[in-house]
């Protein structure tokens, strides 16, 4: 086995709460990421799923060092980068990028197509091979974008080309790896398909691995190799894609599938759903105990008293007391 | 919300603290000798220069005076000894020689004509300004809404010094629409007929301005709160166009409105300077411009220092109202 | 018994670089107590279509032709050629909507309790009081506990499902015939969504009202709708069964997306077969078949009739329309 291009071992970020006004005191802390472990293989998919307000985000951009982590350790090709400052990190970010959900704001709207792209050469003050402006229309021609449209803006593309050009941009430093935050959720379906394939072609030419975070589920069904289940911060369960599809251990996996829709009206009519009560519990304050306990149908006494460890079930690794 | 309001309180005191001592410094620290400028601008007479600065503490250490200051505006300050001694009884904001009185008591002279003058013109303008807003919001791109643009063209582009005179030498003089004002001020206690008379064109004069900025402002906050999904909501409810007009669209448009209100009033309670210059008005506003001219230093601190004091107190008021206005920012 | 029926409905929306057709001679029937639902993307004139309805396009920023014949209780009604006072009348109280973002779409500054009880009120000459039994009614139906003390908070001192369900305990408060829903889920979680579907086909059950449910995912559909009206470009492109769509979609665009969507109910696919181009610009649309240039059937057909005529909206099956030249026959 490999070693992982992404470790991360009991990462946490925790946002403080403030108060309003000037004598404000800190009134203790969003807990958005609470103590989560996970590796990412070279060339391997991880999608990670939950519902908003979970985390999911938050643990990409840590990963990235977007945000200081809390506590824990964020392993990057065998170097903990958890400390690392700023200017540490500028080299490194030729290895890693992101690719963002909303293609239109997270791209300059006042900047020529090439120029965003070009941006990340000259960032690092990198000269590509053939100069700046054939690798870029290179870069615009791999991801299906027409390479004689370098001078236009953003606002003349559509929401698919868009995000063609953010993930151009993406891939500028050839990096290895990527974290795509919801990076299909805003595109219309006919679009979505198209950039599912394009990303799953980029990988397999380019070796990269993903961090694939995005709430629905078929999606990341369809182009992960492992999957993990985050919840209020933590991880429910992390398996490989079939475990979780077809035998999941965890309530809240079982719950999160079948409340899926299915786009067959035979199988809806047969289907048994696990309508989940309640809301999601507010994350600077979360359950004690299993914090999944406050909308379980299995939770017992131990789920309000002990927090239950990732442990192995089968092939899958489960946080539950009672796992099926 | 108490202590939120307490907290609120602390924090206004403290920013007038800032001020206060900020006005100081500059006062202290100002090319000019306080003392020296107590016997008028061509005295030249050392023995009474020196005997003014001792009795109005200038000849004592910076952080003294500044100390004594503060105690007068608690406690009341007295200047000089025996006979000459002058007594300016609490909230003491120190003794103007060119005055030759306590500048508590100019600065409460004045202070009814700039309020009068602030609360009239603010009454004028949120009548017109509002009103004209909503119907240029309500008619948008029809007659009303181009006579609007007109208006806030001409009224944000003319210089209030100018609306005045204008008034004042066509309304007054050219037309005899309105005789000429029977004084400077007359309280409103006194003879309100006579007041409102004297009052009304430095009220049209500052109301033009205001009402302009404010047309616009009102304009474009209707037609941003008509597009927002619960006004769409409201119509689905089959509510009629002017209770949706009315309940819906106005509380959320106007709330931002209750905000500029309450500061614009502030500012003009500080002085609004050029009116009262034009209409000869003896209030804060030519107060202070004439304290500057003149080099009154204990007058222009005060001034300062009041205008400050509106500027907090009404932020803090504005706060409140708009916490009640909009249930999101209301702290628990 | 037909409740609602459409005839060659069109929206057009004139702009400084030409003309907008959003929505292009659409008819369809809705009837009483069925769930219709009507599919498409983004620019697919859906919503469009729903707004029209409502009367909810200024008449100053669009021309809407065609006939929109309610049944009323009153009657029949046009919606299309009816005046405001009329259609006052029927919004909210027969016919009513729930829209996509329930985070903005109740008033921040009033009370929920306050927002369903004017909604009554408009509709109901009754004493406040009887409003307000019927809000905590309507609360407690859509599943919010304590609907007698939540019924003094504000919007936003709620979550999003939550906000929803207070959107439609609003919109059902006169008992409307007809339910409009556009995009209801789509700003909410998957769990939340399953709670708000499985709440919405309760509902229409127990109260019998018909649903025109808007939506761009097709397993939302799937689990809901009676029927479906495909739309692509302005235009209904395929009308089915909703049985009869999934097992036999006759329409390329509409073979195209559900093949295009990952599904987690079958075998994983190395590729999903995407359509390919874009979707085209409402001001410029190809000439012939909107589709023309990201169909691939056109081969089936005979050389440049797709790029030249418009297929007609053809019975091809049992209520199951279609446009497309393909398979069509002679």
């Amino acid at each position: 086995m490999s070693v992982p291009i992404m470790e991360v071992r009991d990462l946490a970020k925790f946002f403080p709460l403030a108060s309003q006004g000037i004598f404000s005191r800190v009134k203790g802390d969003n807990k958005a990421v609470n103590g989560i472990s996970f590796s990412i293989r070279p060339g391997e998919t991880l999608g990670l799923v939950g519902e908003s307000g979970c985390g999911k985000s938050t643990v990409g951009r840590t990963i990235l060092k977007l945000y200081e982590p809390t506590s824990g350790s964020i392993i990057f090709e065998g170097e903990d980068i958890s400390n690392y400052s700023n200017s540490q990190m500028k080299a490194l970010r030729t290895k890693m990028q992101m690719i963002f959900q909303d293609p239109y704001s997270s791209l300059n709207p006042r900047h020529t197509v090439g120029s965003i792209i070009a941006a990340s050469y000259e960032i690092q003050k990198i000269v590509p091979e053939g100069g700046v402006k054939k690798a870029v229309q290179e870069l615009m021609e791999r991801v299906g974008l027409n390479p004689e449209h370098y001078n236009r803006y953003p606002h003349e593309f559509s929401g698919g080309q868009r995000q063609r050009i953010g993930i151009a941009r993406a891939l500028a430093l050839k990096p290895k790896f990527i974290v795509c935050d919801e990076a299909v959720s805003a595109l219309d379906v006919s679009i979505q398909a198209q950039v599912i394939n394009l990303l799953a072609d980029l990988r397999d030419d380019f070796g990269l691995s993903y961090l694939f975070i995005a709430h629905d589920l078929s999606v990341v069904q369809h182009i992960s190799d492992r999957v993990a289940v985050m919840y209020l911060g933590k991880i429910m369960e992390l398996a490989d894609v079939d475990s979780i599809y077809n035998s999941p251990h965890h309530p809240y996996t079982k719950a999160l599938l079948s409340a899926v829709p299915l786009p067959d009206p035979l199988l809806e009519e047969k289907r048994e759903q696990i309508v989940l009560s309640g809301d999601l519990p507010n994350p600077a304050d979360p359950p004690a105990g299993c914090v999944f306990n406050t909308r379980c149908w299995k939770a017992k006494e131990v789920c309000f008293a002990t927090q239950p460890e990732l442990l192995q079930v089968g092939s899958s690794q489960v946080a539950c007391h009672f796992p099926e | 919300m108490l202590s939120y309001i307490s907290r609120r309180l602390a924090v206004s005191f403290i920013i007038l603290l800032t001020v206060s001592f900020a006005v100081y410094v500059i006062f202290a620290f100002l090319p000019y000798d306080p003392a020296a400028l107590t016997c008028g601008k061509t005295c030249n007479d050392p023995g009474i220069i020196e005997a003014n600065r001792h009795r109005l503490g200038y000849d004592l250490p910076f952080f003294t005076q500044y100390f004594l200051f503060l105690k007068g505006l608690l406690f009341g300050r007295s200047f000089g000894e025996g006979a000459a001694m002058i007594t300016c009884p609490a909230p003491s904001l120190g003794y103007s020689f060119q005055e030759h009185a306590c500048v508590t008591n100019v600065i409460s002279e004045a202070l009814p004509v700039t309020v009068s003058l602030a609360l009239g013109a603010l009454v004028m303008w949120l009548a017109l300004g509002v009103g004209l807003g909503i119907l240029a919001a309500r008619f948008r791109g029809r007659i009303v809404d181009q006579l609007s643009t007109i208006f806030v063209l001409i009224g944000t582009s003319l210089p209030t010094f100018l609306t005045g005179l204008m008034l004042l030498v066509f309304v007054v003089i050219k037309w005899h629409i309105m005789p000429f004002p029977a004084g400077n001020y007359t309280p409103f206690l006194e003879n309100p007929f006579e007041w409102a008379q004297i009052l009304l064109l430095p009220w049209i004069t500052l109301a033009f301005a205001y009402a302009a900025l404010y047309t616009r402002f009102v304009r474009s906050a209707v037609i941003d709160t008509s597009n927002e999904d619960y006004i769409r909501t409201a119509r689905a409810k089959g509510l009629s166009e002017g209770v949706i007009l009315g309940k819906h669209t106005l509380r959320a448009a106007l709330a931002p409105i209750a905000t500029m209100a309450g500061l614009d009033f502030a500012g003009l309670l500080g002085g609004a300077i050029l009116t009262e210059s034009v209409f000869n008005l003896p209030g804060i506003g030519r107060l202070a411009i004439n304290s500057v001219v003149n080099i009154d230093l204990p007058i222009i601190v005060a001034t300062t220092l009041l205008a400050a004091l509106f500027v907090v107190i009404m932020n803090l008021l504005v706060d409140i109202l708009y916490a009640f206005i909009d249930p999101r920012v209301r702290v628990v | 018994m037909t409740l609602l029926k459409i005839e060659s409905l069109s929206v057009e929306f004139p702009t400084p670089d030409g003309l907008v057709k959003a929505v292009d001679q659409v008819s369809f029937e809705v009837n009483a107590g069925e769930t219709l639902a009507i599919v498409g993307e983004s620019g697919s004139g859906k919503t469009v279509t729903n707004l029209a309805l409502m009367g909810l396009i200024p008449k100053r920023t669009a021309n809407i032709l065609g006939s929109a014949k309610f049944e009323s209780t009153d009657g029949v009604v046009n919606l299309i050629n009816s005046n405001q006072k009329e259609l006052r009348k029927l919004r909210g109280r027969e016919i009513a909507m729930i829209f996509q973002d329930p985070m903005s779409s109740l008033h921040p500054f009033y009370t929920i309790g306050d927002q369903i009880i004017e909604a009554h009120q408009i509709h109901n000459e009754v004493d406040i009081k009887v409003s307000r039994a019927r809000t905590i009614e309507l609360l407690e139906m859509v599943g919010i506990q304590g609907a007698e003390s939540r019924m003094a908070a504000f919007p936003h001192q709620f979550s999003g499902g939550m906000r929803q369900r207070v959107m439609i305990a609003m919109a059902l408060v006169n008992n409307p015939s007809l339910l409009i829903a556009d995009e209801p889920t789509t700003a909410l979680d998957v769990t939340v969504q399953a709670q708000i579907m499985k709440l919405l086909r309760d509902l229409q059950k127990e109260l019998k009202m018909a649903m025109i449910l808007i939506t761009h995912d097709m397993g939302v559909v799937a689990g809901t709708a009676n029927r479906v009206n495909v739309m692509y470009a302005g235009r209904i492109v395929e009308s089915a069964k909703v049985r009869d769509l999934y097992a036999n979609p006759l329409m390329p665009y509409t073979q195209g997306l559900l093949a295009s969507v990952p599904r987690m109910d079958r075998t994983k696919i190395g590729r999903l077969s995407a359509i390919p181009g874009q979707p085209p610009s409402l001001i410029s649309l190809p000439s012939g078949c909107s589709f023309n240039p990201r169909c691939n059937r056109k081969t089936e057909v005979e050389s440049g009739k797709c790029e030249s005529q418009m297929p007609e909206l053809r019975l091809r099956a049992d209520e199951h329309l279609v446009r497309c030249f393909a398979g069509e026959g002679a």
